[in-house]
């Protein structure tokens, strides 16, 4: 873990809570309690409608596939020996869409299709740092 | 409120001196380059210029390093569409009083840089996009485009980028100043390397240093000047999110707000235009804006630019500069979309001429599909 690469997220006040769970294996969503929707990523006044009335829901973990790509040339230097790897977005059962990465699946058209069901898995990249990412559901 | 549309005039367009690779400037000179050529270009002397606009840059240090100090500025940065919206602006500042002489101008080492440009570790982006290799428009703009070939259907949504790779490097091997000349075959692009799937090499944009610059002033001033005036009829800007996990569908842009509302105040509809100009930061990027523009229905692209329509000859001209495929692309191309409508509008770009052009539209998009800008422009 020690030689770990890739960027790692610089937490801010409002995120501190989702990082702290992703620590703990579990993925939260901030969720406005005016408007009765979840959304992403955090922020502590809804996006929507301005209300501070917003509370953190664990999320199921369960989503489907919205779009991916095979990412064959690193964008950046540290991803440069990271190819292939899978670039996605998930729509989680709870509605909000999130970025994250498609693994334990094998990279190519066949295996990876749009709208196919994923979940949430937990990857300890450092000590301190724990990233979701999705993988197709069991 | 009376309406702007052709109050004002695009009466200077240029490039900086070198565009393509150009180890040997900074982006600062491509900067003052094409602002020294565009000023030129219109007739003007720097002394006029009392309203400045960029982006990428803080204003003041470029103002500064070009030895301009306007009475307007105006800074907006929403990517490579900066430069189109900044013309919508400096119409309003023009008829508002606040600077008569606009000038516009954009310079980016996206080559040759000695310092990379960074993004600032605060933002969203590095918490919740970056830790997973999404990074850059390659990757975010390859995923977009998977949602649309899910929707509408793989074949002949990569059919219809290959017609735009194919067609948009058909117009660059007219244009002395493109960087990418050679002959491209349907082969060529399908069998290009993969980037970030599905785009293969030959769907993305170049990475060059260029510069460029327009200078806009009222229709009256215009008149008074060498070359004949180009109008701006209609404009309208728009942004809808940053990160592409906050699109709401990734098949369709912010165009679909600017296309009607230029178009609108224009007074025209899509089959008055003569030349389309798009935003080409992947080939992607371009069926998705004509679609938003309300060129076609959404899916209807593919069928739209079948047999090479976009092509040298076909019924609809398309970024006959050569593109940011295969002319230049510094990192916010938007202003050079500009400079190829006003030239073709003006009936200067030689063996690439369309024949007697009255209307262009100008679509620039920035960020991540997240802004866009539109603009008509016209000649009597």
């Amino acid at each position: 873990m020690a030689d770990y690469k890739l960027p790692l997220p610089i937490k801010q006040p409002e995120s501190d809570f989702y990082w702290e769970k992703a620590q703990a294996h579990e993925l939260w969503l901030c969720k406005c309690n005016t408007c009765d929707q979840a959304y992403f990523y955090p922020r502590s006044i809804c996006p929507k409608c301005y209300s501070t009335d917003v509370t953190w829901i664990q999320a199921s973990g369960k989503g489907t596939l919205h779009a991916y790509s095979i990412v064959e040339r690193g964008p950046i230097p540290p991803f440069r020996d990271a190819v292939p790897y899978v670039a996605a977005l998930i729509d989680l059962a709870e509605g909000p869409r999130m970025p994250t990465n498609l693994v334990g699946v094998e990279l190519d058209d066949e295996h990876i299709k749009i709208g196919m069901a994923v979940e949430v898995t937990f990857e300890d990249v450092t000590d301190e740092v724990t990233l979701p990412k999705f993988k197709p559901a069991s | 409120m009376a309406s702007l549309s052709k109050t004002a005039a695009i009466v200077g367009v240029a490039e900086s001196d070198q565009i393509g690779i150009v180890p040997d400037k900074s982006a600062l000179m491509l900067h003052m380059e094409a602002a020294r050529n565009a000023i030129a270009d219109a007739g003007l002397d720097k002394d006029d210029v009392d309203g400045f606009f960029t982006a990428g840059y803080w204003n003041y240090d470029v103002a500064e390093y070009l030895g301009i100090n306007p009475k307007y500025t105006d800074s907006t940065s929403v990517g490579g569409s900066s430069f189109v919206i900044h013309v919508a602006h400096a119409i309003a500042a023009i008829n508002a009083g606040y600077c008569e002489v606009a000038l516009i101008t954009h310079g980016q080492m996206g080559r040759s840089a000695r310092a990379p440009y960074g993004r600032d570790p605060n933002l969203p982006a590095a918490q919740y996009d970056s830790p997973y290799g999404i990074i850059g428009p390659p990757v975010n703009y390859a995923m977009a485009a998977s949602r649309y070939m899910y929707q509408y259907g793989e074949e002949r949504t990569r059919q219809a980028l290959a017609e735009i790779a194919v067609s948009t490097r058909k117009w660059a091997q007219m244009n002395p100043k493109a960087m990418m000349r050679d002959t491209m075959t349907f082969d060529d692009y399908h069998n290009s390397r993969w980037i970030a799937r599905p785009f293969h090499l030959l769907d993305c944009c170049l990475v060059t240093d260029a510069g460029a610059a327009v200078v806009v002033t009222s229709a009256k001033r215009a008149k008074t000047l060498p070359k004949a005036p180009v109008y701006v009829l209609g404009a309208a800007e728009h942004h809808d999110h940053s990160l592409i996990h906050q699109m709401v569908d990734l098949t369709v842009t912010p165009a679909a707000v600017t296309g009607p509302a230029a178009m609108a105040m224009a007074g025209v509809t899509h089959k008055d235009i003569d030349l389309t100009m798009i935003y080409d930061s992947f080939t992607y990027t371009v069926l998705a804006t004509l679609e938003s523009l309300g060129f076609c229905g959404p899916g209807e692209g593919p069928d739209f630019l079948a047999n090479q329509r976009s092509a040298p000859g076909g019924d609809w001209p398309l970024n006959t500069s050569g593109g940011g495929l295969s002319y230049t692309h510094p990192g916010m191309y938007g202003i050079f979309l500009i400079v190829e409508a006003v030239r073709q509008l003006r009936g200067e770009t030689g063996e690439r001429q369309l024949k007697d052009p009255k209307l262009s539209l100008v679509n620039g998009t920035g960020g991540l599909l997240s802004s866009t800008g539109t603009i008509i422009l016209g000649v009597d």
